[in-house]
């Protein structure tokens, strides 16, 4: 068997063996608590049942994570060139920015539901604060460490300061940035079914997931509690995945991780 | 943008860096227009530090630079600094390289362009203008590096260590190169390198530095006439000076092992 077709195989191997744990797991719990631990199959058949529903609030989930991560992207990337631009605003917003990081978010959550009518915005903003910070840190330690010569070329160049980000730095944060989105990515998706979950409503729809979160762990219909955290690991890999379609998109053309570097 | 190449003068140059010990010491030294000047010496001994200063790139503790008679600030306009590695934007490609100096001056782009494609074909690179860094190979790179300075007219070109990554057919042919430009285009240069070498094959003069702190060891001339070609690398006077350019180095080498 060639290399090739065995990693192809061996995620599938994988796979199994962790299904077969998880059934293994339910056959051996005790009559009482075997609730908790549904057989694989059942959860499969709850994820078939409940598609319509577990769709639209996956949706819901989604434009709130896209929305706060957006937020952040476009805030947070502004934000990243002021801390840039300067030593004396670094100084002046980084403690601030550490203190922000260090809240827990949920704190925002009844105030957000006081403060903010619509549930999308709720949701988005407290996805916004989860996704902030590693986009700040990361874009701006990529604006900050660009290659010395390089500089050295644009101040001989005579290059005004606007010139110096727009052509040199921001071009070179790029793939530190990507860093950031990536975290953002994964993190987006969780923040909105936190917001969901803490300061969320169904405006009597079917909410988000983690308004079906809450309805399906109060009734104790754990097949469908499973369902939903799988519906919420394939949207989370979703943004993943069009970040990583997004990075290829911007870098393939010169980024060495793309080109064909056979030296 | 006038075509004299530069004249620099150094006079008691001091450099050093906040608390570290002096990195250069008393440099005094004065290089007539269209001299090319190779500086070896140790590692460490300040050569590169010397280059920024002359680029004005990093200001004197003490001591004057004159590029023709101002301060190296002022002549910005029609200097080129080539770096060790090519120092090219890896994002953009070969074309936009070249012509980015330009560019950055604020020059329109139909004559950036008919400048850019001149010299790229001056450096025979002219198709790979829509490469990218990465597609290209080590000598390419320094070409197209090589060829960024040149949109400048440069009166005076500063090269740290051009060609010190590549093999050695590849320096050979890009030192031939370095000097048929030179016969066609009027610059001072001062070329740093570890081979001593590829620094008589380039220079009329040699400066040989000696470290901690760095300073001029000696200087050596090189009377071999120019145009240089590869025949010349043959012939018994320019193997004769690379022995004695050898000898002297090591002597600077043990100056400096204080
Ligand atoms: N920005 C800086 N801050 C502090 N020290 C520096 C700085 N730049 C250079 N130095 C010091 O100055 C000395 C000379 O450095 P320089 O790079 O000029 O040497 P060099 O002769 O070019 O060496 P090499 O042949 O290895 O390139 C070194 O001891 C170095 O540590
Ligand atoms: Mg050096």
């Amino acid at each position: 068997m060639n290399r090739r077709a065995l990693s192809l195989l061996a995620p599938l191997v994988t796979g199994l063996l962790l299904l077969l744990a998880w059934q293994l797991l339910h056959a051996g719990l005790s009559p009482q608590k075997q609730f908790l631990v549904p057989a694989p199959a059942a959860v499969g058949r709850a994820l078939i049942e409940n598609h319509a529903t577990l769709l639209q609030s996956a949706a819901t989930t989604a434009s709130g994570a896209a929305l706060g991560l957006l937020a952040a992207v476009v805030i947070g990337s502004a934000l990243a060139v002021v801390l840039a631009w300067s030593r004396v605003s670094r100084a002046a917003l980084f403690p601030y920015l550490m203190i922000l990081q260090m809240t827990p978010i949920i704190v925002f959550a009844p105030i957000l539901v006081l403060l903010v009518e619509a549930s999308l915005l709720r949701v988005a903003s407290i996805t916004f604060l989860i996704c902030f910070f590693p986009l700040v840190v990361n874009a701006t330690q990529g604006l900050v460490s660009v290659d010395p010569q390089l500089l050295d070329f644009f101040r001989l160049s005579r290059a005004s300061r606007f010139d110096e980000f727009w052509r040199l730095r921001i071009p070179s944060a790029a793939p530190g940035f990507f860093t950031g989105l990536r975290i953002a990515a994964t993190l987006a998706p969780i923040g909105a079914i936190v917001g969901d979950y803490t300061a969320g409503n169904s405006a009597g729809g079917v909410g988000g997931l983690g308004y079906q979160i809450i309805l399906t762990s109060s009734r104790f219909q754990m097949p469908q509690l499973y369902a939903t955290a799988i519906a919420g690991c394939v949207t989370g890999f979703l943004f993943v995945a069009a970040v990583v379609g997004l990075q290829w998109l911007v870098l393939r053309r010169w980024h060495p991780d793309y080109v064909g570097n056979d030296r | 943008m006038s075509a004299d190449p530069a004249h620099v003068v150094c006079h008691a140059l001091h450099k050093r860096f906040e608390e570290g010990p002096p990195v250069l010491e008393g440099i005094t030294f004065s290089a007539a227009p269209r001299d090319f000047i190779s500086l070896l010496g140790p590692s460490g001994c300040g050569k590169s530090t010397l280059l920024r200063l002359i680029a004005g790139l990093t200001p004197p503790t003490a001591g004057r630079i004159e590029i023709a008679s101002r301060g190296p600030a002022k002549h910005r306009e029609d200097l080129a600094f080539v770096f060790q590695e090519s120092a090219l934007l890896p994002w953009l490609t070969v074309a936009a390289n070249v012509e980015l100096p330009l560019q950055l001056r604020g020059m329109p782009a139909p004559r950036r362009h008919e400048i850019r494609d001149r010299v790229l074909a001056q450096v025979s690179l002219t198709e790979k203008a829509n490469a990218y860094p990465r597609q290209l190979s080590g000598g390419q790179k320094m070409r197209v590096s090589l060829a960024r300075a040149l949109t400048v007219s440069p009166r005076l070109l500063l090269l740290d260590e051009p060609f010190g990554a590549l093999d050695e057919m590849t320096r050979h042919h890009l030192n031939e190169e370095l000097l048929a430009l030179r016969e066609r285009e009027a610059w001072t240069a001062f070329f740093v390198t570890h081979s001593v070498a590829e620094a008589v094959f380039l220079s009329n003069r040699i400066l040989v530095m000696a470290a901690r702190p760095g300073r001029i060891h000696a200087e050596i001339s090189v009377p071999l006439p120019f145009p240089r070609t590869a025949a010349t690398r043959e012939s018994a006077a320019y193997q004769q000076l690379v022995a004695e350019a050898t000898a002297t180095l090591r002597s600077a080498e043990d100056a400096s092992s204080r």
